[in-house]
């Protein structure tokens, strides 16, 4: 029962993963191409598993190709956040002092600005891409991976054997590499997870709002936008994508509370 | 005492002063030539010339932003390069409506998670805590968007209870103004409650656990009253947290909502006005929205201070991580 | 029972035995039971102390005593308080006598009280709760006197202060304070002095003993120190495992104990009679798991 979190989330999770992986050989038909003559099929008729929608294109297939960028803005969005945060978020953990301060100040004001308005600005500037909801939610996540790094680092530092090995003269490179590293790595674990799952829903969001990838590149969140304009007619049109969503940040959030139950009951992560 | 509350005013001084150089840097980096997009690609050059005299863009760009700040602390944030018309009034209705969704939703929110995140953990070796375990971790999956429109699915197509959109003015309707708001703030509530449960139950198992709980109960209060006269303030600086963090997600996700139920609020002027490149307008709006965020975060600093008794004498203690 | 102060009062005057615990047992979901079939009497003014390892199950006797064993707890056999059988008392009547007929003070001073709340505070607490049965409820003046009483002399200063400002000594003595506010016939310690300096043990344990005489209230004393309870306890239980292997008065214990365990504890307690050169003496030479 207890590892009931972490299976049942790396069953969800690993289930996006897979799907968007066939995604790249195969789709039950075309993802892409608008077909007139299908157009609102209703579901479990002509061969569409889940119907079309209205232009006429299979919702499974949109579907499974969506899950491919979904999970693709998710990675690089955490990776960025991570490979930013997390030097970050070392460095005040080890330093301390007024260094320490304020970086901490920065990245509680930093927490504040929502991912949404990075976007906005980058969408006015360069127009709307996948490269920029990647970025504008990678740098957004950067203060949750500093927080954790520096509060992963602080306890480590604590310990008596990097005491002896600062007191052995080791350089804190070193020591930065070769104790906080790998000690701090699980939390940084569990933090990964929980932010692709925010990282999901943001992309979402965004995709909603038209600010991340263009047409005709399927995301989760164009195919609510869709959806939108057949409410009165095709309402089970908008069911599926956000599904989706929820399936996967679900997998993701599961899958982040087993692993942090695993490491340690009382480890908390930042949302 | 004093000190920390001085202190703090002036963290919070310092944090608007960055945050509006950093937004007005960034609108005033953004590539492109505002005047030429105005007047459009086969406009004239000196005609360009002169508009961008005209708007005050050949200025310094220190000069351009202090006139800006100092047009911001007497309440008019210029002019739109594209309509020439004030933009104070012309999002003041817009905030407004943002406003109201944004608050209602915290408001219903708290109610739900206060009460479900305390059940959650007193009863949690029970079925209905584990159940209300359950509904959180689902609403936390949930995009509060698809949540909107499924309402709307269900109530407004569906059952023809509310309408699907639109907005009435508080002034104008009392009754319409609530029916057309009711979707919008359950849509965007359910999904700040199932974070709040959550935290509500975490902070409330802390509380539990806690020794001086069970100091209350030696020395002879009920199970309920100990942890409402002693529990309830330690849960209390979890929750302000909590709640300060969201009011900032909760004036974001106001803006999404928005556009499920085409609400006139800052949202939808926003978006109009970065497709325009009117940058006077987001400039403002999301200054305004910065602004709106840093003063939620100082007046939960500041309740710290009130409910936490050993943060008074400057005891610095790690808070943020929930 | 007779009663002293007020109407209601549960306070009772020509009791002989304080507490009795008949084949107490208690256990937690499925697992083995933590305490099997424990009995123990305290009379009047008497100090029982209860000595063992951890893990032997001292403190989940003395929580099941108090009736803060948690939900999930169960529980079997007697205990009775001036006669009145507290196993299966609903939790209203109860807390009627914590803090009032029995109390309890716990090992760990620095997290005992509520950092939010001014010290004077909380221990006005204790008499406010049980003022029908001390009369006249929680006052200002009750408090100090409370607090002078366990030698914190500058009354004044310390009700007013936050936890955070006292030290562990202090807090320990307020704690006791707390403890003792309403004349309890019953006090529970639970290893506490065990978290403190040992000159700070020395003071505290001083004032237990002064302050237990001068109300004439009977202590169950829980310790891992035989020491620590062989200064302030006239009877000694020894607890292995859940249960209670050995029982009886402290000189009988420590010259003329029966149970190898026993003689193992009073053994490596006794390091003053080690000879020079001589190892220092175990339980296991005594005693050995399994025998």
């Amino acid at each position: 029962m207890r590892r009931a979190n972490l299976l049942v989330g790396a069953a969800l999770v690993g289930l996006v993963l897979v799907i968007a992986a066939v995604s790249l050989v195969w789709t039950p038909h075309d993802p892409i191409r608008v077909d007139p003559a299908h157009v609102l099929v209703p579901p479990l008729q002509g061969g569409f598993l889940l119907g079309t929608d209205g232009f006429g294109i299979d919702v499974l297939s949109r579907l499974m190709v969506s899950a491919r960028f979904c999970v693709l803005v998710g990675i690089i969005a955490v990776g960025i956040a991570a490979l930013v945060g997390v030097p970050l978020g070392m460095v005040a953990g080890q330093r301390g002092g007024w260094v320490s301060e304020l970086i901490m100040r920065a990245t509680d004001v930093w927490y504040a600005f929502p991912a949404l308005l990075l976007a906005i600005l980058l969408a006015a500037a360069v127009g709307a891409s996948t490269v920029t909801a990647m970025v504008a939610i990678g740098v957004a996540t950067v203060p949750a991976f500093a927080r954790v790094a520096r509060a992963g680092t602080v306890q480590v530092m604590a310990q008596d054997y990097v005491l002896a090995a600062r007191a052995a003269g080791t350089p804190p490179i070193r020591v930065a590499a070769r104790h906080v590293l790998p000690n701090i790595a699980p939390t940084i674990g569990v933090q990964a997870s929980v932010s692709f799952g925010i990282a999901i829903l943001a992309e979402a969001a965004l995709s909603y709002l038209g600010l991340s990838t263009r047409p005709p590149t399927p995301t989760w969140g164009r195919m609510l936008r869709d959806a939108q304009t057949y409410l009165f007619s095709n309402p089970e049109l908008a069911v599926w994508p956000g599904l989706a969503i929820a399936v996967a940040v679900l997998g993701c959030n599961l899958l982040g509370d087993g692993l942090r139950d695993l490491l340690d009951p009382r480890l908390k992560e930042v949302r | 005492m004093l000190l920390a509350v001085l202190r703090r005013i002036g963290i919070f001084a310092a944090s608007l002063a960055i945050a509006s150089m950093l937004v007005f840097a960034a609108c005033a980096g953004l590539p492109g030539d505002v005047a030429q997009v105005v007047l459009g690609t086969q406009a004239d050059p000196e005609a360009v010339r002169q508009l961008r005299i005209e708007l005050g863009l050949d200025r310094p760009l220190v000069s351009q932003y202090l006139s800006w700040v100092g047009g911001l602390l007497t309440g008019d944030p210029g002019r739109s390069y594209l309509t020439r018309q004030p933009v104070g009034p012309d999002i003041a209705g817009g905030f407004v409506v943002t406003l109201w969704l944004a608050l209602l939703s915290m408001v219903l929110a708290m109610v739900i998670g206060l009460f479900a995140g305390m059940l959650a953990a007193v009863r949690r070796r029970h079925l209905d805590g584990f159940v209300v375990s359950a509904f959180s971790q689902l609403g936390l999956a949930i995009p509060a968007f698809w949540a909107g429109i499924l309402l709307v699915v269900v109530f407004a197509v569906g059952l023809r209870w509310f309408p699907a959109g639109g907005y009435v003015p508080l002034l104008q309707s009392p009754v319409q103004w609530l029916n057309h708001l009711v979707l919008p703030v359950v849509a965007l509530s359910f999904v700040q409650s199932a974070v709040l449960t959550r935290y509500v139950r975490s902070a409330f198992l802390d509380v539990l656990a806690e020794d001086h709980l069970r100091t209350a109960r030696a020395i002879g209060w009920r199970r309920f009253p100990a942890l409402l006269r002693h529990g309830l303030r330690n849960v209390a600086v979890q929750v302000v947290t909590v709640l300060g963090l969201q009011l900032a997600t909760l004036l974001v996700g106001a803006i999404i909502i928005e556009q499920v139920f085409t609400l006139p609020g800052l949202g939808s002027r926003l978006l109009q006005a970065v497709s325009e490149r009117d940058l006077v307008v987001v400039q403002a709006i999301v200054m305004l929205l910065v602004a709106a965020v840093l003063v939620i975060n100082f007046v939960v600093d500041l309740a710290y201070l009130v409910i936490d008794p050993r943060l008074r004498s400057g005891v610095r203690r790690q808070v943020g991580t929930a | 029972m007779s009663t002293e102060h007020g109407s209601g009062g549960e306070r009772s005057e020509g009791v002989e035995t304080t507490l009795a615990v008949s084949d107490l047992t208690v256990s937690f979901g499925r697992r083995p039971p933590s305490v099997r079939g424990v009995s123990l009497r305290i009379g009047r003014g008497e100090r029982l102390g209860l000595i063992g390892e951890s893990g032997s199950g001292k403190s989940v006797t003395a929580l099941a005593v108090m009736g803060l064993l948690p939900e999930y707890a169960q529980t079997w056999g007697s205990v009775q308080l001036a006669e009145q059988e507290l196993l299966g008392m609903n939790d209203r009547r109860l807390s009627r006598l914590r803090g009032s007929a029995m109390s309890m003070v716990f090992q760990e001073p620095m997290t005992a009280l509520d950092p939010t709340m001014r010290v004077g505070r909380q221990v006005a607490e204790v008499f406010a709760l049980h003022a029908v049965r001390n009369g006249t409820g929680a006052t200002r003046h009750r408090v100090l006197n409370a607090l002078v009483e366990v030698g914190l002399g500058e009354g004044e200063r310390i009700a007013n202060a936050y936890p955070h400002e006292l030290s562990g000594g202090q807090r320990q003595r307020v704690v006791l304070a707390m403890a003792l506010a309403n004349a309890p016939d019953l006090v529970i310690c639970d290893e506490p002095t065990t978290a403190l300096d040992v000159t700070v043990q020395a003071q505290v344990l001083d004032l237990l003993d002064a302050q237990l005489t001068t109300r004439g209230s009977s202590c169950l004393f829980i310790s891992h120190d035989l020491a620590v309870v062989a200064r302030l306890c006239s009877s000694v239980a020894v607890m292995l495992d859940g249960e209670i292997v050995e029982q009886g008065p402290l000189g009988q214990i420590l010259h003329d104990a029966e149970h190898p365990y026993t003689r193992g504890l009073v053994a490596a307690a006794r390091i003053d009679r080690v000879q020079r050169g001589e190892r220092l003496p175990t339980v296991a030479d005594f005693w050995e798991r399994g025998r």
